[in-house]
């Protein structure tokens, strides 16, 4: 069987998959990091996406064999030893941009790739079509938006704490 | 200095303790779980709607690498998959209930129908052995939309239900009913489509089996909103394992919407096959067998007719539903047009009779069932489009005619001619609030507006009220219910005074593990870290009925308030013993227990404390520990209402609708966690413009499902759904000690009959009255197009 060494959240591992072994796969069986989820088949929910070599992909549809040498960043390496939350983690907390959890670590790993790309900073029409590859069923979206539009203040250093998402509060 | 104490009881947001898990990828989900020595099942399903099954050859298939098992319907003959809930004829006879068996017997009778279960080392093996399986199959007409499943000579799914027809069911007096049209000075009279719909939760479904021959237990891993009822359907009725040998587990779940309620037949399936094997076997769906196997929602036919006086004064109702079943009768299906929808046929109106008779129909699809509103969005989109078109044919306006005939704020508790009793409401005032928010009055001018930049713009209103807080089990059970309604609630105080709760109720994304905590801290005054909420797991929780029909808060959290009060009804017998006082003079607030009058107290953990140390205690009067559980079944259910207003904007070259505000004001009664709460009627918005604009299930004659994936099927995305605004007005519940109504449904059934209505207003020079969900850039623009035409000629 053929190996892939590949690099997550920091570690690296070197691991046997079948040829037809996906990224996705690789995560959830063989390194049992099973933050990043399968809700599609067609590449279109974004549940699975994790940060290769910088770049957002949907893990379930890059095979396991594409991430030979890479370094991938999953939702599980995204805080710090410490525990302290990624600004776009506490952003969703802060926002209750989240309901079952399910979509949750794709739409954080898009968001995150989003504002980063996007160091001018984004509108919330931005925000709103920048999500075009991540589906949730349950929050309609609204908090999701305000929470990204949040996040992007603290990550591009614009602010130096998150704003509150209720003000009166 | 003590830090501030941040109050976090009932009307606080703290933030959702179950958030750091999920967003740190710690969440527990089904698929996340691996048993020791597992094996993984695929299911083999058929590729036809309607076909007998003339041979399974396995051979070549059990051959293959990994391979452990194969098994078909002759070797699995159990029990049938049961339905919930029997409804009876017009005639009194009850309705036809054809079995559905896990696997199939013999024949097949939709696309995505289980023919085998192949269980491997791997899923991929197992995967490519289905694929080798050979299946002789004579494929059979089918009849896949309900008119051709009623036609005559249509295609029989089922020996035991002649003509296709599951039941021909009807409330409401009849001869009252046609009295009041003969009288009527306006007759309005309409048909019109409840789109059919595809959950789609985020998460597939899935299930993992499990046996331990050492104890002879069972256990099922499950993607479900009701762990309980699973294991009363799944052991009672399917495979004959009693509950004392049956543990049900639903960890985190991702998504629900109803279609996460019913027992389904791979979980049956998993089970009964982890005790033939001796291993584990895990199933999860892939997308595409979602598609094709969840239950799907809606799908109504309905002709309607209201009649009223000179003045615009409803005086009657009269409804004709054809309701599609699918090809079997999924757990609760029976009952979503029944009576979760015709029971609903008052709206917010003092129609004074309503009748209303469902044709419920077998087709060659999978099976329909409740899907977030269940029947209330079928009510109400017929209602709100009614009085839409009332209005415009009589000439009153849309808001005064609602006024005209709203309930009146001092009319509660008020009786309908449909069954239900509705205890509160106001809908003046959420009318009122809505229209401010939403800017009515200024309307014209942003229509002027839009207009002049060659934009329709439109604005519709909803007003609507539905039932849920399901249910107290007397009504229901009187009505076909099968099972009892209430729910179930046990308060562990622990020795140092921290609480784990154990409801019945399930968390699939509703933040229970928050808001029924606020609960407990609220009571007892202590802090929400303080108390865990336990749910899912039938060796943990005493009992419940789940989570589904807004029931969580309204039956789950008065369960749990009932378990309280006897919590703190012990607490104060043993803090008066410490205290040497009379019980009654012992007052309990928020975490103090005190000698009324005087300075005397005793702490909250002091009395935990002694509960479970009792060396001076009133052991001759009380046993020790302060561990409590409580049944509640409700009196009524509950009727949350409100308005909801949509402003669209059209652009008449593509036909495309753009959401450019929604306004939601809604009466759920107590709100415990307004940031929570914002967030459920938000989502359930989404859905319903996804239901109004976006979405529907579409399969051709033969019975292949066309929308069968998401690059298929239209799920709303992130700018599909504009900016919503969302508030509460509360009038509250009166026969629950909390006040709660429930608000996991309101928006999905409020709104999609203020998008339609705005639409159609967007189109008021195109002699539009209906446009049929959903109202796509395609549909649209034919009828914007073909306007112009006509205007051209």
């Amino acid at each position: 069987m053929p190996q892939v060494t590949l690099t997550v959240n920091g570690k690296t591992h070197t691991v046997e998959v079948e040829a037809r072994t996906l990224l996705v796969e690789l995560l959830r069986e063989k390194l049992r990091l099973t933050g990043t989820h399968v809700g599609c088949d067609t590449s279109q929910c974004g549940a699975c996406v994790v940060q290769m070599n910088g770049d957002s992909v949907k893990s379930c549809t890059t095979l396991a064999l594409q991430a030979q040498g890479a370094s991938v960043t999953t939702i599980e390496g995204l805080a710090k030893a410490d525990g302290t939350l990624h600004p776009m983690q506490e952003a969703f907390r802060e926002y209750h941009a989240l309901q079952c959890g399910f979509c949750t670590p794709g739409m954080v790993m898009s968001a995150i790739d989003l504002v980063e790309k996007h160091p001018a900073g984004l509108t919330e029409h931005e925000i709103r079509e920048g999500l075009e590859g991540n589906l949730c069923r349950c929050t309609g979206y609204h908090n999701i938006v305000k929470a990204i539009g949040a996040a992007q203040e603290v990550m591009h250093g614009r602010s130096a704490t998150l704003a509150p998402a209720h003000a009166a509060e | 200095m003590n830090a501030p104490v941040v109050f976090e009881g009932i009307g606080a947001s703290p933030k959702r303790k179950e958030d750091l898990r999920f967003l740190s990828g710690r969440g527990n989900y089904t698929d996340d779980i691996n048993r020791p020595n597992q094996t993984y099942a695929v299911m083999l399903r058929s590729p036809h709607a309607h076909a007998a099954i003339r041979g399974i050859n396995t051979a070549a298939a059990a051959a293959m690498p990994g391979v452990v098992a194969i098994y078909t319907g002759g070797d699995m003959v159990v029990g049938s998959l049961p339905c919930g809930w029997l409804i009876h004829n017009k005639d009194g006879s009850p309705m036809n209930e054809p079995g559905h068996p896990p696997l199939a017997q013999g024949k097949v009778r939709h696309v995505g129908d289980i023919v085998a279960v192949v269980i491997a080392e791997t899923r991929p093996q197992a995967r490519d052995a289905a694929e080798a399986i050979a299946v002789d199959y004579e494929v059979l007409p089918a009849a896949t939309s309900m008119a051709a499943a009623l036609a005559a000579g249509a295609p029989l799914l089922h020996e035991g239900a002649p003509g296709n027809v599951c039941y021909d069911w009807h409330i409401g007096d009849l001869a009252v009913n046609q009295a009041a049209f003969a009288q009527a000075k306006h007759v309005v009279e309409f048909e019109l489509v409840n789109n059919r719909l595809i959950p789609n939760a985020m998460e597939p479904r899935a299930a993992i089996g499990d046996y331990d021959r050492t104890t002879d237990q069972h256990t099922l891993y499950t993607t479900s909103q009701n762990p309980h009822v699973i294991r009363l359907l799944m052991g009672a009725f399917v495979l004959q394992i009693p509950e004392h040998k049956l543990r049900v587990v639903a960890p985190d779940v991702g998504g629900g919407f109803g279609s996460k309620i019913f027992h389904y037949a791979e979980e049956a399936i998993v089970t009964w096959a982890a005790a033939r094997i001796n291993r584990p076997i895990k199933w999860t769906a892939d997308r595409t067998e979602s598609f094709m196997s969840d239950a799907h929602g809606r799908d109504h036919v309905t002709k309607a007719k209201l009649a009223m006086d000179e003045q615009g004064k409803f005086l009657g109702l009269h409804v004709s539903t054809t309701a599609n079943m699918g090809a079997y009768l999924s757990t609760f299906a029976t009952s979503v047009p029944t009576y979760l929808s015709a029971t609903l046929l008052a709206g917010v109106y003092t129609t004074p009779t309503i009748y209303a008779e469902v044709k419920a129909v077998f087709t060659n699809t999978v099976p329909v069932d409740a899907y977030r509103g269940a029947g209330r969005p079928e009510a109400t989109f017929l209602l709100e489009r009614l009085v839409d078109i009332a209005a415009k044919q009589t000439g009153i306006d849309k808001l005064e005619l609602r006024r005209r005939n709203f309930i009146p704020a001092d009319a509660f508790p008020y009786q309908t001619p449909v069954a239900l009793q509705y205890d509160s409401g106001d809908y003046q005032s959420t009318l009122a609030q809505a229209l401010k928010t939403a800017d009515w009055d200024g309307f014209e001018a942003r229509r002027k507006a839009a207009a002049a930049q060659g934009k329709l713009r439109g604005i519709g209103i909803s007003t609507y009220i539905e039932a849920c807080g399901i249910a107290p089990s007397a009504v229901a059970g009187a009505l076909g219910a099968r099972a009892g309604l209430y729910e179930v609630g046990a308060i562990r105080v622990h020795p140092t005074g921290s609480v784990s709760v154990l409801t019945g109720t399930h968390s699939h994304g509703q933040g229970h593990e928050t808001t029924l905590a606020q609960l407990v801290t609220d009571r007892f005054g202590i802090p929400l870290s303080q108390v865990d909420i336990v749910h899912g797991d039938t060796d943990r929780v005493p009992f419940g009925m789940g989570t589904y029909g807004s029931r969580s808060l309204a039956v789950g959290g008065s369960a749990m308030v009932k378990a309280m009060d006897k919590i703190v009804l012990k607490a104060r017998r043993i803090a008066a013993h410490l205290m040497e006082a009379s019980v009654d003079d012992v007052e309990f607030d928020r975490g103090t227990f005190r000698v009324a009058g005087t300075d005397k107290t005793k702490a909250w953990g002091e009395i935990a404390l002694t509960a479970y140390v009792p060396h001076n205690y009133p052991i001759e009067e009380i046993e020790p520990g302060l561990d409590e559980t409580a049944f509640y079944d409700p009196k009524n259910f509950t009727y949350p209402g409100g308005c909801h207003i949509c402003e669209v904007e059209i652009d008449p070259d593509t036909g495309h609708t753009t959401v450019i505000n929604f306004t939601a004001v809604d009466d759920v009664g107590r709100v415990i966690n307004p940031m929570i709460v914002e967030g459920q009627v938000q989502g359930g918005i989404a859905q319903g413009i996804g239901q109004a604009l976006l979405e529907t299930c579409s399969y051709d004659a033969d019975g292949q499902l066309l929308s069968g994936s998401f690059m298929d099927y239209t799920m709303p995305r992130a700018d599909d759904v504009g900016t919503l605004s969302v508030a509460t007005h509360e009038t509250l519940c009166t026969h629950n000690p909390l006040g709660v109504k429930g608000c996991g449904e309101v928006g999905a059934i409020g709104s999609p009959p203020a998008v339609i209505n705005a639409v159609v207003d967007a189109l008021r020079d195109y002699g539009v009255t209906h446009v049929e969900m959903p109202a796509t850039p395609a549909k649209l623009w034919h009828i914007i197009n073909s306007g112009r035409r006509a205007a051209a000629e």
